[in-house]
């Protein structure tokens, strides 16, 4: 394929460079003046982006025609499926900030270029064919996030969470680091084809040495750092809670779906024949997340900390459908990730609408007691999204719960799916807390502050696709995951 | 002959610099040391033909790694007595982590010679060009196969340098710079003023 054809088919990506290259000038020039101007130019390039996407989401491209670089680059429908996702988050995550740092004077012309440098760099992540691709993506993304986590850099608890967020970060990529180098010492090669065809027996006899088994699993680790899976989660609730939350906003969304389908491509292409090798591991991580995260949230007070292990629980239901190792739980991981981001984003942008009277954002489960009796829709919003986070049916959030336990029981791992369900039960718990507290206590009439019509539009947004009428959309949004899942299982 | 004579030449300079690396009272002295044995080992680099690895070595560890280390130890107040403190308390522990190190690194050569690891056969698409000297081979992987990774490679620096300003650059309200415009357009009747005061009563100004 010439240099050309390439460039083309990587346009959301030569779009994003090139848009965050020259801001970065207007930048220099007009400094923070210019903040509110990058951060809709930098939202017009995301939406941009995502038009030169779609093609290939609906296409079902794959194989060699997706393929570009020698091979370390696919444009997909996988790719494409999870970078609109990302797309969506980051362009979230940059209309709600203005607001929030405006207010503490911190509103710089970098904040939006860094989103978007590391939403270039999950979008490389998620199309990573190579062991160098997916390093370099992950580099890219986690060096811009290790940033914006200590963006207040005034604030104790933003740079606590940013050194917290580097040193273990740093660490997690040594590990996976080493499991690449180990993983390419035992089969020769970086591509993600030659290590599927190298393990089944194409160059020197079938399976998994002992060397590359190591190599796997550190790259496991490493990968499970990153999506914050247990037992590799401990940074998740330190690092919510610290980073500003329009940045939390970010890291609970795209950052999770980028490292997610990172491991899915790895798991599934890459070491896709040696299913039986990481099964064990993945289950492990899936129920001890699920456990950890409904266990450990029931204690927390904060709400970006009680929102944290959310998150962990949530991986750790996507990660039963990455155990099923099929095609239907790969789709149903999919499905799954995409509700559990615009759940994210609902939950997040409501907690940003939490403010006192002067402004001064509220985070506390005490400071919402008795919310519902003065600011009745905001309430009722995180309500939905509590009830759907935990997955109570006539939300959308039972539907990515069920479409992954039923591709459990279709891979024959019914005790995982039964285990899955009593915990989820655990975690309603906690869910439910939120709601008593915001419709059942005295209230504390704190939360009185007015926010934009921007939150407003977001929030609405996420608790239309939430709410039952979200079940119209289960045909399409289940067909486009199969087509993206089907790209992780076609050997060309 | 001559190659032997060179290596046994950079192989002692690497091991005494090394040695006077931990043994000079003066840090700074050490890092002069480590700047020497870096050279020494470049040295050893381009005897066995790697010589990629010793302009890296030269280029990155004396012209980066070193320098920044002798910023830290010269801008820094550390009082290296007091870091010294425990050295014979922790002497015992330092010597079974180097047997540690010794048992494993004879151990590794003992698996090596046993040749029982069964890597895995190299790609043919990234093998050495022939008669080509290391430096062109990789330039020429990494700026034909490898174009796409080192043009990311490059964000991520220009990331890296956009986090540096981020996080340290601010704009200090205490500090008195010299302006020579706002100097040279101060006019008299702004810098001087004239009093007639009272008798007894002081000046004010």
């Amino acid at each position: 394929m010439g240099a050309w054809a390439s460039l083309r088919l990587i346009a959301a990506e030569d779009i994003l460079s090139l848009v965050g290259l020259l801001l970065l000038l207007v930048a220099g020039w007009c400094g923070d003046k210019a903040a509110r101007f990058i951060t809709g130019a930098c939202v017009l390039a995301l939406a941009a982006a995502a038009v030169f996407t779609v093609p290939a989401l609906t296409n079902g491209v794959m194989g060699h025609d997706a393929s570009v670089f020698f091979g370390q680059y696919a444009e997909d429908s996988f790719a494409a499926y999870a970078k609109l996702l990302i797309y969506g988050a980051a362009a979230a995550a940059l209309l709600v900030a203005p607001a929030f740092f405006e207010r503490v004077g911190a509103m710089r012309a970098e904040y939006p270029l860094l989103v978007l440098f590391a939403t270039l760099g999950m979008g490389i992540m998620v199309s990573a064919t190579d062991l160098l691709t997916l390093y370099i993506g992950l580099e890219l993304n986690s060096l811009a996030a290790y940033v914006l986590a200590s963006f207040l850099r005034n604030d104790g608890r933003s740079a606590e969470a940013g050194l917290k967020y580097f040193v273990l970060g740093a660490l997690a990529s040594g590990i996976l680091l080493f499991g690449i180098s180990l993983v390419y010492g035992f089969t020769g090669t970086t591509s993600f084809i030659g290590i599927r065809e190298a393990l089944h027996g194409g160059t020197f006899g079938a399976g998994l040495s002992v060397g590359g088994l190591f190599g796997m699993i550190f790259m496991l680790a490493g990968l499970a750092f990153k999506i914050s899976a247990v037992p590799f989660h401990m940074w998740t609730p330190d690092v919510y809670e610290g980073s500003p939350t329009p940045v939390t906003t970010f890291f609970a969304t795209a950052p999770k779906v980028a490292a997610l389908a990172l491991t899915m491509r790895v798991a599934l292409f890459a070491f896709g024949t040696q299913a039986h090798a990481w099964q064990q591991v993945v289950i492990f991580a899936a129920l001890a997340s699920i456990i950890v995260g409904a266990v450990g949230a029931i204690g927390q007070t904060n709400i970006k900390r009680l929102m944290a292990y959310s998150s962990i629980n949530n991986v750790g239901f996507m990660l039963i459908g990455l155990a099923a190792a099929t095609p239907s739980g790969a789709s149903a991981m999919l499905v799954y990730l995409a509700i559990y981001t615009v759940m994210s984003i609902g939950g997040f942008v409501a907690v940003l609408m939490l403010k006192d009277a002067e402004g001064e954002p509220l985070e506390t489960l005490a400071d919402i007691a008795g919310l519902s009796r003065h600011r009745k829709v905001l309430a009722g919003c995180l309500a939905m999204v509590m009830f759907s986070l935990a997955g109570i049916p006539p939300l959308f959030g039972f539907w990515g719960k069920f479409v992954v336990f039923q591709a459990a029981v279709a891979a024959g791992m019914v005790p995982l799916a039964a285990i899955g369900i009593a915990a989820s039960v655990i975690g309603a718990f906690y869910y439910l807390k939120v709601v008593k507290v915001m419709y059942f206590d005295e209230p504390a009439n704190l939360a009185v502050g007015k926010s934009g019509w921007v939150h407003q539009a977001i929030l609405a947004l996420c608790a239309a696709f939430i709410s039952p009428a979200g079940y119209l959309l289960t045909k399409w949004l289940g067909g486009l995951a199969n087509l993206a899942a089907s790209a992780l299982f076609h050997v060309a | 002959m001559i190659q032997a004579l060179a290596f046994y030449l950079f192989a002692t300079l690497v091991v005494l610099s090394g040695v006077m690396v931990i043994t000079a009272k003066n840090p700074v002295h050490s890092v002069l040391w480590l700047i020497l044995s870096f050279f020494n080992a470049a040295g050893l680099m381009i005897l066995v033909g790697a010589e990629f690895i010793a302009m890296l070595l030269v280029i990155v560890y004396v012209g980066a790694v070193a320098v920044l280390f002798l910023f830290v130890v010269m801008m820094l107040d550390i009082d290296f007595a007091t870091l010294r403190a425990g050295f014979i308390k922790n002497f015992p522990l330092g010597i079974a982590i180097a047997l540690v190190l010794l048992a494993e690194l004879v151990l590794g050569i003992g698996a090596g010679r046993a040749g029982a690891l069964k890597l895995g056969t190299p790609d043919a698409a990234t093998a050495p060009l022939a008669g080509a000297s290391n430096i062109e081979a990789i330039g020429t992987l990494l700026y034909t196969r490898y174009l796409f990774l080192f043009e990311a490679s490059g964000m991520i620096l220009l990331v890296a340098m956009l986090g540096a300003i981020v996080l340290t650059h601010r704009k200090r309200p205490g500090v008195r710079g010299q302006n020579i415009s706002h100097q040279i357009a101060r006019r008299p009747d702004e810098a001087t003023v004239n009093q007639r005061p009272e008798v007894g009563a002081g000046v004010k100004l």
